[in-house]
């Protein structure tokens, strides 16, 4: 073997490394950083929680709240429809066909978010969608005179369920894969009804599952924000749509409110990804 | 196998999982069928194919479009040029680094993408030490620096998954033997060896790329995403031409995945 000096083999030993740290440093982390440090450092470089305080604002508040619920009620709705979905290709008797073709088109839709979803919907639900004209004019069922609109709060879920649902059969399946036979089949023998089996063994066993699969749609839905922005323009102000409308300049007199909106950002989707993450491992003790 | 033991019971639970698969099917088809639909609707009282025609000779439609293949490309190239050596480098050399190179790989999951642009946009600003954002070409190598770090989660974990089926050290070792330098080693023994791991990794990259928004927004680029919102902001027919066209191309990035993955050595080695 070639004699090495220490210099060099430190180099060998880390070259492969070292972009890759170098890069995630310079365009991951010290942007991420700089703007956690911003939320906290006032006009003259001074350090403050002003601009923390600020957040207070009503305006600011209540985009906040309004990217949460949307967050939760999305989240939830999508747990349990992706949930049921999964259940029924995987443990109910379906074809295993079905089972492959639901997944595959779950990895399609869970990625077709975005502006093209937002597309899809107005196509077949805004006023001249497809599903709207032909109840008009099929079944003289205007959804518009009845309240219904895309554009509002639900309408926003109803879209969101697109890709947070596929997201949840992708992640759930291989959980409800592991759930054993031999425990559906003991239950069955002591008398256990189908509802007593899922009541009382196969939830409980889910259940970290289910619960890190609500962090991580949470956090899913609360950095989103092409689609609402593709679909109600900044009507529905989502505290994503302030953030980015605050970048471009367009509102908010106090530029340092920006860095404050973005800390508070991290700090939710943090928590909600820790929680997926601390779930996931607990819940891969029991499947395997 | 529950079937033989209770025929009675399995019945309702067949027909619960048929409805729930029905509603399911319903609910995902019910919105391309009506974006296909609405595509067409262009010429009146009849079916065309004119929103597709009026999008295709769009000559912001193909520039955008192409600048976002382009960026896709060149993104997809530097994350394999970037993440391989380094999960290389984790299995034979610094395997204590793992936790760390995972721990990244996971923060642009965790941290929003639109902080992410934010916090581009205040250090590579033209008074910063670094003024990407000085030239259209610097911004556009920022733009790509940033869909390789949105990239980085399914890219490190594609690849990775890969060098787990190989025995790294032993390839590694076989090929210094033969008197490989890394250079070698990376490219003419692990890449092919890891490529359908990688191709499925950089195939998930380009669907994601091609159609997104907030950083092309952000940093004011001619991507295929801000083209979308703009014409969902001002036509009516050729937003749902360009939902299927998009539709399309996210739906052949999965199907390339799928078949890069039947393609994997120890799926292979199985049948």
């Amino acid at each position: 073997m070639r004699q090495e000096n220490g210099v060099v083999r430190v180099l060998a030993n880390w070259a492969g490394v070292l972009p890759f740290l170098l890069f995630a440093a310079l365009f991951l982390i010290l942007p991420t950083t700089n703007i956690i440090l911003g939320a906290f450092r006032g006009p003259d470089g001074e350090f403050t929680f002003a601009n923390i305080a600020n957040l207070a604002q009503p305006r600011l508040v209540a985009s906040f709240w309004l990217s949460i619920n949307l967050s939760l009620f999305s989240a939830l709705l999508g747990v349990i429809a992706g949930f049921l979905v999964a259940a029924a290709v995987t443990q109910g008797n379906l074809p295993p066909r079905l089972r492959a073709g639901i997944l595959t088109f779950s990895g399609v839709a869970a990625n077709f978010a975005g502006v093209p979803l937002a597309f899809a919907f107005i196509a077949t639900l805004g006023r001249l969608g497809l599903v709207t004209v032909i109840l008009r004019e099929w079944f003289g069922v205007n959804i518009y005179t009845m309240g219904f609109n895309l554009i509002t709060f639900w309408g926003l879920i109803f879209v969101y369920l697109y890709f947070q649902m596929s997201l949840m059969i992708l992640i759930i399946t291989p959980a409800l894969d592991g759930l054993k036979k031999e425990w559906r089949e003991a239950a069955e023998i002591l008398g256990a009804t189908g509802g007593q089996y899922w009541r009382m063994v196969a939830l409980p066993v889910l259940f970290p599952a289910l619960l890190g699969s609500f962090a991580l749609l949470f956090a899913n839905s609360f950095g989103a924000i092409a689609t609402a922005q593709a679909l109600t323009g900044s009507s529905q102000s989502l505290i994503t749509i302030q953030l980015f409308a605050q970048i471009r300049g367009d509102v908010l007199q106090d530029p340092s409110i920006g860095y404050a909106i973005a800390l508070a950002m991290i700090v939710i989707t943090g928590v909600a990804n820790t929680i997926y993450i601390v779930l996931r491992a607990r819940s891969e003790k029991w499947i395997r | 196998m529950t079937a033989t033991i209770h025929p009675a019971r399995s019945r309702p639970r067949n027909l619960w999982s048929w409805i729930t698969f029905g509603l399911a099917v319903a609910y995902f088809a019910v919105p391309l069928i009506g974006m296909f639909e609405f595509s067409l609707r262009k010429r009146r009282d009849v079916y065309s194919l004119d929103a597709y025609a009026s999008v295709l000779n769009d000559p912001q439609f193909q520039s955008t479009f192409l600048f976002s293949v382009v960026m896709a490309i060149v993104t997809v190239i530097f994350g394999i040029a970037l993440v391989l050596p380094a999960a290389l480098w984790v299995r034979i050399r610094l395997p204590r680094l793992r936790p760390l190179i995972e721990f990244i790989t996971l923060l642009p999951l965790v941290i929003p993408v639109i902080v992410i642009a934010f916090g581009y946009i205040r250090m590579f600003n033209t008074s910063s030490f670094l003024p990407m954002t000085g030239s259209a070409m610097s911004t556009n190598v920022l733009l790509s620096f940033g869909y390789v770090t949105l990239a980085l989660p399914y890219m490190y974990r594609a690849i990775d998954n890969g060098l787990r089926t190989l025995d790294v050290q032993t390839l590694t070792e076989a090929a210094q033997s033969l008197g490989a330098g890394w250079m070698t080693i990376l490219v003419r023994v692990m890449l092919p060896n890891v490529f359908s791991a990688v191709l499925s990794g950089a195939f998930l990259t380009f669907s994601i790329v091609l159609g997104e928004y907030v950083f092309a927004a952000l940093l004011d680029r001619p991507a295929f995403g801000p083209y979308m919102v703009a014409i969902g902001g001002n036509q009516a027919y050729e937003p749902a031409a360009l939902a299927v066209i998009a539709f399309a191309i996210t739906w052949g990035c999965m199907v390339l995945i799928q078949l890069a993955e039947r393609l994997a050595p120890h799926n292979r080695a199985k049948r």
